[in-house]
C-alpha cells in the first residue's frame, strides 16, 4: 500500500544580501532549507534567470518524471536563480504537485523538496552549477541530474534515462544525444565531438550538454577540483564536468532523449558558444596534457537507445552569408592569423577563400590543422587568448558552409558517415598536434 | 726685468705643475669611475636582457606592435634594445659623475640636469610601451567585433583607433619628457580636431550614398532574415 507524504513547498527567500557561513559560500538562508531536508538520493538541478515564460512546465515534467520513476526514493529540486525580475523561483516552489498526481494518477513515498536560492542578482552559470553541487554534496544524493531552464520539449522520461544508468548501475555520467536536424549543432559535430574523441579517446556525442546526469561522488570530485575563483573556471562548466569524468577514469554512458529544442540557441550566439566550448576546451588541454597526450585511437561508450538520430527536413539557410563572412574574415584577419596558424596553412585558407561560391571547400584536412594550430596558440597565448577564439569564428563559418554544400542532399547515412571521416582525420592528425605542442614544430 | 719676467714664468710653471698635481687625482678618479660604470653597466645590461628573455618580453613587444616598428626602422629587437639603452644610460650616469669630480665650472649644473631627467625619460618610456600595447589590443578587438558583425570596413575602424590611442599616447610622452609641451598640445588638438570634422563631413555629407546603402542593406537583410532559418552552433 502506497503511503503519501505531502509535498513540501518552501517560500523563496526574500534576503538577497549574503553572508558567508563557516564553510560553504551558500546563504544561510539556503543552508537552513538545506539542514531541514536532511539527505536525499535524487536531486534536480535547475539553474534559472528569468526563465517565467518556460520554467513551468519543465518543472511539472521533473515533477511527473519523480514521481513516476522514482515514487520511493527521497528526491529534492534545487532551483538556483541569478536574481530573476519575473518570478521564476515563486513559479519553481509555487507549482502544485497535486496537479500532476490528479492528471497521472501518481503517487510518492516520499517528500518531494523544492527549494529556490539566489545567488546572486546577475546570472553566473559557474556560481549556479557551485551552488547545485554543493546542495548535492551537502544532501548526500546520490545521483543528480542538470536540466536546462529553456529545454521547452523535456519529457518526464528524460529523468528516468539520465538518473536511471547512474542510481541503478554505477554509471559516473549520462550525457544526451538528441533526435537533431542534420545542420544543427554545427560546431559539435564539426569541432568538439571529433576533437574530444580524439585527443580524450571517449566517443561522446554530447559533450557539451545542458542537460546531464551525474553520481554525487562525480559531483564532489569536480567541486574539489574545480577552480572556482578563477575566472577561466567559471565557463562552459557541463563541459569540464564531462572532461573531469573522462580525465578522472568515470564510467560514462550516453541516453537518448529524442528532440532537442532550445529557445535559447541561436545563430547569432557563435562568439559566446565557441568561448564556453572551445575556450573550455581549449584550456582543458593544458591541465589534461598527460591524460590525452597518452590516448591513442578512440572508443565508444555503452549507449542506451541511438547515438543520434539525423532530421532531413529542409531549411532555408542563408549560404551565402556564411561564405562572404568566411572570405571577408580571412582577408581583414591576416594580421591576426599570422600570429596564430602556420604560413602553409594561412596561404591554403587565403587561396580558398578566393575562390568562386561554386568551388569553395574548405577541406576537412585544412579545418583539422587549422583547429590544432588553434589550439596551441591558445595554449602559448600568441596574443590575447579571448582574440583567439573570436578569431576562429569566421573560419569556423567557412567550414559550416562547406558542410552544407556538401550534405545539401545527403541521406541520415551519409551525413553520418561524413562526421565519422571527419572524427578519423582529427585522429590521424593528433600526432601534428602533439609535435606543435611539444614545440618541435 | 729679466729676474721678474723668470720669477713669472717660474711662478706661472710652479702654478701650472700644482694645478695639474690637482687635476691629475681627479681624472683618474674620473677614469675609474668610467671604468667601474662601464662593468656594472655591462652587468646590468647582462641581467636586464636575461631577465626579459625569461619573461618573453619580446613576445609582449611583438603584442604591443612595438617589433613590427623596430623591424621598418633596422633596429634590433624590443629586449636587446632596452639591455642596451640602459647600459648606455648606466654608463652615461657613470662618466657624467667621473665629470662632475673634475670641478670644471659650469658643468655641474648640466650633469644635475640630466640626472634630474632621467627618472622622466623612464616614465616616457614607460607610458610608451603600454599605450602601444593598448593600441595594438584594442584595435585588434575592434577588428575582430568588425568582422564577427560583419561590419564594412572593419579594418578602417581598427586602423582609426590604433591612431587615436597612438597620438593620445605620444602626446603624454612629449608632456611627460616636457618637449614642445605647447607645440604637441596645439597639434594634438589639430590632428584630432581635424580627424573628428573630415569623419563628420565624410559621414554626412561625403558618405551619404554609402551610409543610405549600408542601412538599406541592414534592413533589407534584417527583412530576408525573418523568412530564413536559423542555425544553432549548439
Amino acid at each position: 500500500m502506497t503511503q503519501e507524504v505531502s509535498v513540501e513547498e518552501r517560500a523563496v527567500p526574500l534576503r538577497t544580501e549574503k553572508r558567508l557561513a563557516e564553510d560553504s559560500f551558500l546563504t544561510d538562508d539556503f543552508l537552513r532549507q538545506l539542514i531541514n531536508v536532511g539527505e536525499v538520493d535524487i536531486l534536480v538541478g535547475l539553474p534559472t534567470h528569468n526563465n517565467a515564460k518556460t520554467v513551468g512546465p519543465i518543472v511539472q515534467s521533473i515533477q511527473a518524471g519523480i514521481l513516476r520513476d522514482f515514487p520511493r526514493e527521497r528526491a529534492a529540486i534545487i532551483n538556483a536563480d541569478g536574481g530573476s525580475r519575473d518570478g521564476t523561483p515563486e513559479l519553481v516552489t509555487g507549482i502544485s504537485i497535486d496537479d500532476v498526481r490528479r492528471t497521472a494518477n501518481l503517487y510518492t513515498l516520499r517528500t518531494l523538496h523544492s527549494i529556490s536560492t539566489q545567488y546572486a542578482n546577475t546570472p553566473a552559470s559557474g556560481v549556479a552549477l557551485r551552488t547545485i553541487l554543493s546542495a548535492a554534496e551537502l544532501l548526500r544524493a546520490k545521483a543528480c541530474v542538470l536540466i536546462s531552464p529553456e529545454s521547452t520539449n523535456i519529457k518526464p522520461e528524460w529523468l528516468s534515462k539520465l538518473l536511471r544508468p547512474i542510481y541503478n548501475e554505477g554509471f559516473d555520467l549520462v550525457t544526451p544525444t538528441y533526435r537533431r536536424h542534420k545542420f544543427e549543432g554545427l560546431l559539435i559535430t564539426n569541432l568538439l565531438y571529433p576533437m574530444i574523441r580524439a585527443l580524450y579517446g571517449t566517443r561522446i556525442r554530447e559533450p557539451y550538454a545542458t542537460e546531464l546526469g551525474f553520481s554525487g561522488r562525480l559531483g564532489g570530485q569536480f567541486l574539489g577540483q574545480n577552480n572556482w575563483d578563477d575566472g577561466t573556471g567559471q565557463t562552459g562548466l557541463e563541459l569540464r564536468l564531462t572532461l573531469a569524468a573522462i580525465s578522472g577514469g568515470c564510467r560514462i554512458c550516453q541516453s537518448f532523449l529524442g528532440e532537442k529544442d532550445h529557445v535559447e540557441r541561436r545563430a547569432a550566439d557563435l562568439i559566446p558558444a565557441l568561448r564556453q566550448t572551445v575556450g573550455t576546451l581549449f584550456s582543458a588541454l593544458e591541465a589534461d596534457f598527460p591524460v590525452w597526450s597518452a590516448v591513442a585511437g578512440s572508443q565508444p561508450v555503452p549507449s542506451n537507445g541511438p547515438e543520434s538520430e539525423v532530421g532531413l527536413e529542409p531549411l532555408r539557410i542563408n549560404r551565402k552569408r556564411l561564405r562572404e563572412m568566411f572570405s571577408t574574415g580571412v582577408a581583414e584577419l591576416a594580421s591576426v592569423f599570422q600570429s596564430i596558424l602556420s604560413p602553409s596553412t594561412l596561404a591554403e585558407l587565403q587561396r580558398i577563400a578566393g575562390l568562386d561560391e561554386d568551388d569553395l571547400r574548405y577541406p576537412a584536412e585544412l579545418w583539422v590543422r587549422t583547429v590544432y594550430e588553434f589550439a596551441v596558440s591558445y595554449q602559448k597565448s600568441v596574443i590575447n587568448r579571448d582574440h583567439i577564439i573570436q578569431a576562429l569564428a569566421p573560419l569556423f563559418r567557412g567550414r559550416a558552409y562547406t558542410f552544407l554544400v556538401e550534405n545539401r542532399d545527403t541521406s541520415t547515412n551519409d551525413v553520418e558517415k561524413n562526421i565519422e571521416s571527419l572524427c578519423l582525420e582529427f585522429e590521424r592528425l593528433k600526432p601534428y598536434l602533439l609535435e606543435m605542442w611539444n614545440g618541435r614544430k | 726685468m729679466r729676474d721678474m719676467i723668470v720669477s713669472e714664468l717660474s711662478q706661472a710653471m710652479h702654478e701650472l705643475a700644482r694645478g695639474f698635481a690637482h687635476f691629475l687625482p681627479r681624472l683618474i678618479v674620473m677614469l675609474v669611475l668610467a671604468f667601474v660604470g662601464w662593468v656594472i653597466a655591462y652587468i646590468a645590461k647582462i641581467l636586464l636582457r636575461s631577465i626579459l628573455r625569461l619573461i618573453k618580453f619580446d613576445r609582449l613587444s611583438d603584442n604591443a606592435g612595438a617589433s613590427q616598428l623596430l623591424t621598418k626602422a633596422a633596429l634590433p629587437s624590443s629586449s636587446e634594445l632596452l639591455s642596451r639603452f640602459v647600459f648606455w644610460v648606466a654608463w652615461l650616469g657613470f662618466i657624467l659623475l667621473g665629470v662632475s669630480v673634475l670641478g670644471i665650472l659650469g658643468l655641474q649644473e648640466q650633469i644635475a640636469r640630466f640626472f634630474l631627467f632621467l627618472p622622466r625619460l623612464f616614465v616616457a618610456l614607460f607610458i610608451m610601451f603600454f599605450g602601444l600595447l593598448a593600441a595594438s589590443f584594442f584595435s585588434r578587438a575592434a577588428l575582430l567585433a568588425g568582422v564577427n558583425a560583419n561590419l564594412p570596413s572593419p579594418r578602417l575602424l581598427s586602423i582609426s583607433i590604433r591612431s587615436v590611442i597612438i597620438i593620445f599616447v605620444l602626446s603624454v610622452v612629449f608632456e611627460e619628457l616636457g618637449l614642445a609641451e605647447q607645440t604637441m598640445l596645439v597639434t594634438f588638438g589639430i590632428a584630432f580636431g581635424a580627424v573628428m570634422l573630415g569623419l563628420a563631413i565624410a559621414f554626412g555629407m561625403g558618405g551619404r550614398d554609402l551610409a543610405r546603402r549600408f542601412l538599406e542593406t541592414r534592413f533589407l537583410r534584417r527583412k530576408k532574415e525573418e523568412n530564413e532559418d536559423e542555425l544553432s552552433p549548439l
